[in-house]
């Protein structure tokens, strides 16, 4: 599915600011794969992403998608592939447009012609799509999405990707700027479309709770490198405790991040 | 006299439709506009001085705007350089450009060419008296072109640029790369301009390189004026009150120039006021944003910011909006922060 080898990045090399943001990470994502990643602020975690989905380019090493290499690939013909949602509920979706127009515009992915798309066929299978979300959304379709609420807009963003079918979807902290109820429903809305469409996805969380009860494989970074990578039974395991010992067994050092430990 | 405003608003009108494009659907505030619809002038001068026929000069201006849009997009695009200075760096060479379509000269007369203008006014010789025939004529050109561009639009290609003017990095997750769009919305704006200029060299008889001095912010204000008396977020909306505001817009120069010597104003005096009047605009806007202007509905502080950094906000200029075409309430200070 996705591999990545070697792949190391560097901001302001070669200066006094330096800093080795990845460093000869390794990663093989299989097809259908669930992959839950913590770790504290500065690990990597979102530079990861950022070099998975093209956003930025590595110093050193390779990206494999499908056994293709795409390393140098710009971020916008990755992203036909792969799907991405970011922290900020505003980056998934245009504002100043209807309902109805944003899921057009994601749903033609890809070459974007001089076809008017958007019939009454395209509407009646986006409302049909809408109920999904149980948000009551499907009767406002003509809205402005600016008027919908952050949960709404997150829940309609990965309703949208969902529909554009990618092979790797890269969730990046997407329930964090949520209030805790409109999280849990965005949340459980994740794990429902990715077991129903079978997806491969990737997702970053500060919660450990979460990262533990939901997907099949784990992955924790320190300091540019993921320092523990478990699944399976021995995953279905794991404590938030035994999480932080493993953590302290590893680096020989505390986990002394407050955030890693907001798993309530 | 009412009819030559008229004419003047309507002709200017689809310069002015091409500033909406980049300034309200692109969020690029492109000023190539200053010289490319004088490109559009000294295009239309020579080719019909040379003899080409009225159909291919005007398909020439249009691709020559094009071409100069292109040139800022892909200034801005390659060197990733400002877009406002991109379109300056643009506008600069253009002038020299423009000399040497005219055949190094400044200024090349139409006088006794057949034109569009001509062709119109003899066809209609004895029915219409001259005024009401160009203006009908202009009508139906505006109209076509507004028609063209509401349906634009709503297509995928369309509704993607709306989309890239809102938010860019939702384009670029769509697997669209913004360049390529924005050289076409960025084109096409300027394409128009260059069209109204093509068409303003026929009607006044000439062209002449300084003919795009200040068009840029004539363009802007006919865009503000619209946006005062209009409000909606349809695409069809919005494309007429952009010629609404041009018509406007043309009015009062008008009045600046027949009645301003009343109070010791001058035509060179114009561009003060223009500029006065942008200013005036933005201040009224600033105000409705704070509440302090009774009777107007209040907007939100993140319409107040949008509208005077002169962008799209949901309230006072919902442009993105418009390109839904869809009949969404008006937003007015219900937008979630």
């Amino acid at each position: 599915m996705i591999r990545v080898e070697n792949l190391t990045k560097v901001f302001h090399l070669g200066t006094v600011n330096e800093n080795l943001a990845i460093h000869n990470v390794d990663l093989t994502v299989r097809e259908g794969d669930f992959i839950t990643i913590v770790g504290s602020n500065g690990a990597g975690k979102t530079t990861l992403f950022n070099l998975i989905s093209g956003n930025q380019m590595p110093t050193d090493g390779k990206i494999y998608l499908n056994d293709t290499d795409v390393t140098r690939e710009p971020e916008y013909r990755r992203a036909k592939r792969i799907g991405r949602i970011f922290q900020d509920p505003l980056l998934g979706t245009a504002s100043n447009m209807a309902l109805e127009d944003n899921m057009m515009i994601c749903y033609r992915k890809g070459f974007k012609g001089l076809k008017i798309s958007l019939n009454g066929k395209m509407r009646r299978f986006f409302r049909e799509q809408l109920v999904q979300l149980d948000m009551g959304l499907e009767g406002r379709m003509k809205d402005n999405v600016g008027l919908l609420s952050g949960g709404q807009r997150q829940a309609l963003t990965l309703l949208m990707m969902v529909l554009s079918e990618p092979d790797l979807i890269l969730l990046d902290e997407h329930t964090a700027a949520l209030d805790p109820k409109n999280a849990a429903l965005v949340l459980q809305l994740t794990e429902e479309f990715i077991t129903r469409y079978g997806l491969t996805a990737m997702m970053i969380t500060h919660n450990m709770k979460n990262a533990i009860e939901y997907g099949n494989r784990l992955l924790m970074m320190d300091q540019g490198e993921i320092i523990l990578d478990v699944e399976g039974e021995q995953k279905r395991e794991l404590t938030v405790e035994k999480l932080v010992e493993k953590f302290h067994q590893i680096r020989r050092r505390t986990l002394e991040s407050d955030e890693v430990m907001l798993s309530e | 006299m009412i009819e030559g405003i008229f004419v003047e608003g309507l002709i200017y009108g689809l310069m002015v439709l091409g500033v909406f494009i980049t300034f309200r659907i692109l969020d690029f505030p492109d000023l190539t506009v200053d010289g490319s619809f004088p490109l559009g002038a000294a295009i239309t001068a020579i080719m019909l001085t040379s003899g080409y026929s009225i159909w291919i000069t005007l398909l020439v201006a249009f691709l020559g705007g094009w071409l100069a849009g292109m040139c800022t997009a892909f200034i801005h695009n390659k060197l990733k350089v400002p877009n406002l200075l991109a379109g300056i760096l643009t506008m600069t060479m253009l002038w020299s450009v423009n000399i040497r379509v005219l055949g190094n000269r400044a200024n090349l007369p139409l006088m006794r060419r057949q034109t569009l203008i001509t062709d119109v006014l003899e066809l209609t010789q004895g029915v219409l008296p001259r005024a009401w025939a160009l203006l009908i004529f202009f009508f139906v050109v505006a109209m076509v072109v507004k028609f063209v561009l509401d349906v634009f639009f709503r297509t995928d290609l369309g509704m993607t640029l709306g989309a890239m003017g809102d938010n860019q990095q939702m384009v670029v997750n769509q697997g669209v790369n913004p360049e390529t769009l924005k050289i076409i919305g960025v084109g096409l704006s300027n394409a128009l301009v260059a069209l109204s200029g093509a068409f303003v060299a026929q009607y006044q008889g000439f062209a002449d390189v300084n003919l795009g001095q200040g068009i840029i912010i004539a363009g802007l204000a006919s865009v503000m004026i619209g946006e005062f008396i209009l409000r909606s977020n349809r695409i069809m909306v919005l494309t007429l009150r952009v010629l609404i505001g041009s018509i406007c817009y043309r009015g009062l120069m008008y009045l600046g120039r027949y009645y301003g010597y009343y109070v010791n104003l001058t035509p060179s005096d114009l561009q003060l006021i223009t500029g006065v009047l942008i200013i005036g605009l933005l201040a009224v806007t600033h105000l409705r944003g704070k509440g302090r202007w009774k009777g107007v509905q209040q907007e939100t502080a993140e319409d107040e910011a949008a509208a005077v950094a002169g962008r799209p906000s949901a309230g006072s200029a919902p442009a993105g909006g418009g390109v839904t075409g869809g009949s969404a309430p008006p937003a007015d200070g219900e937008a979630p922060g």
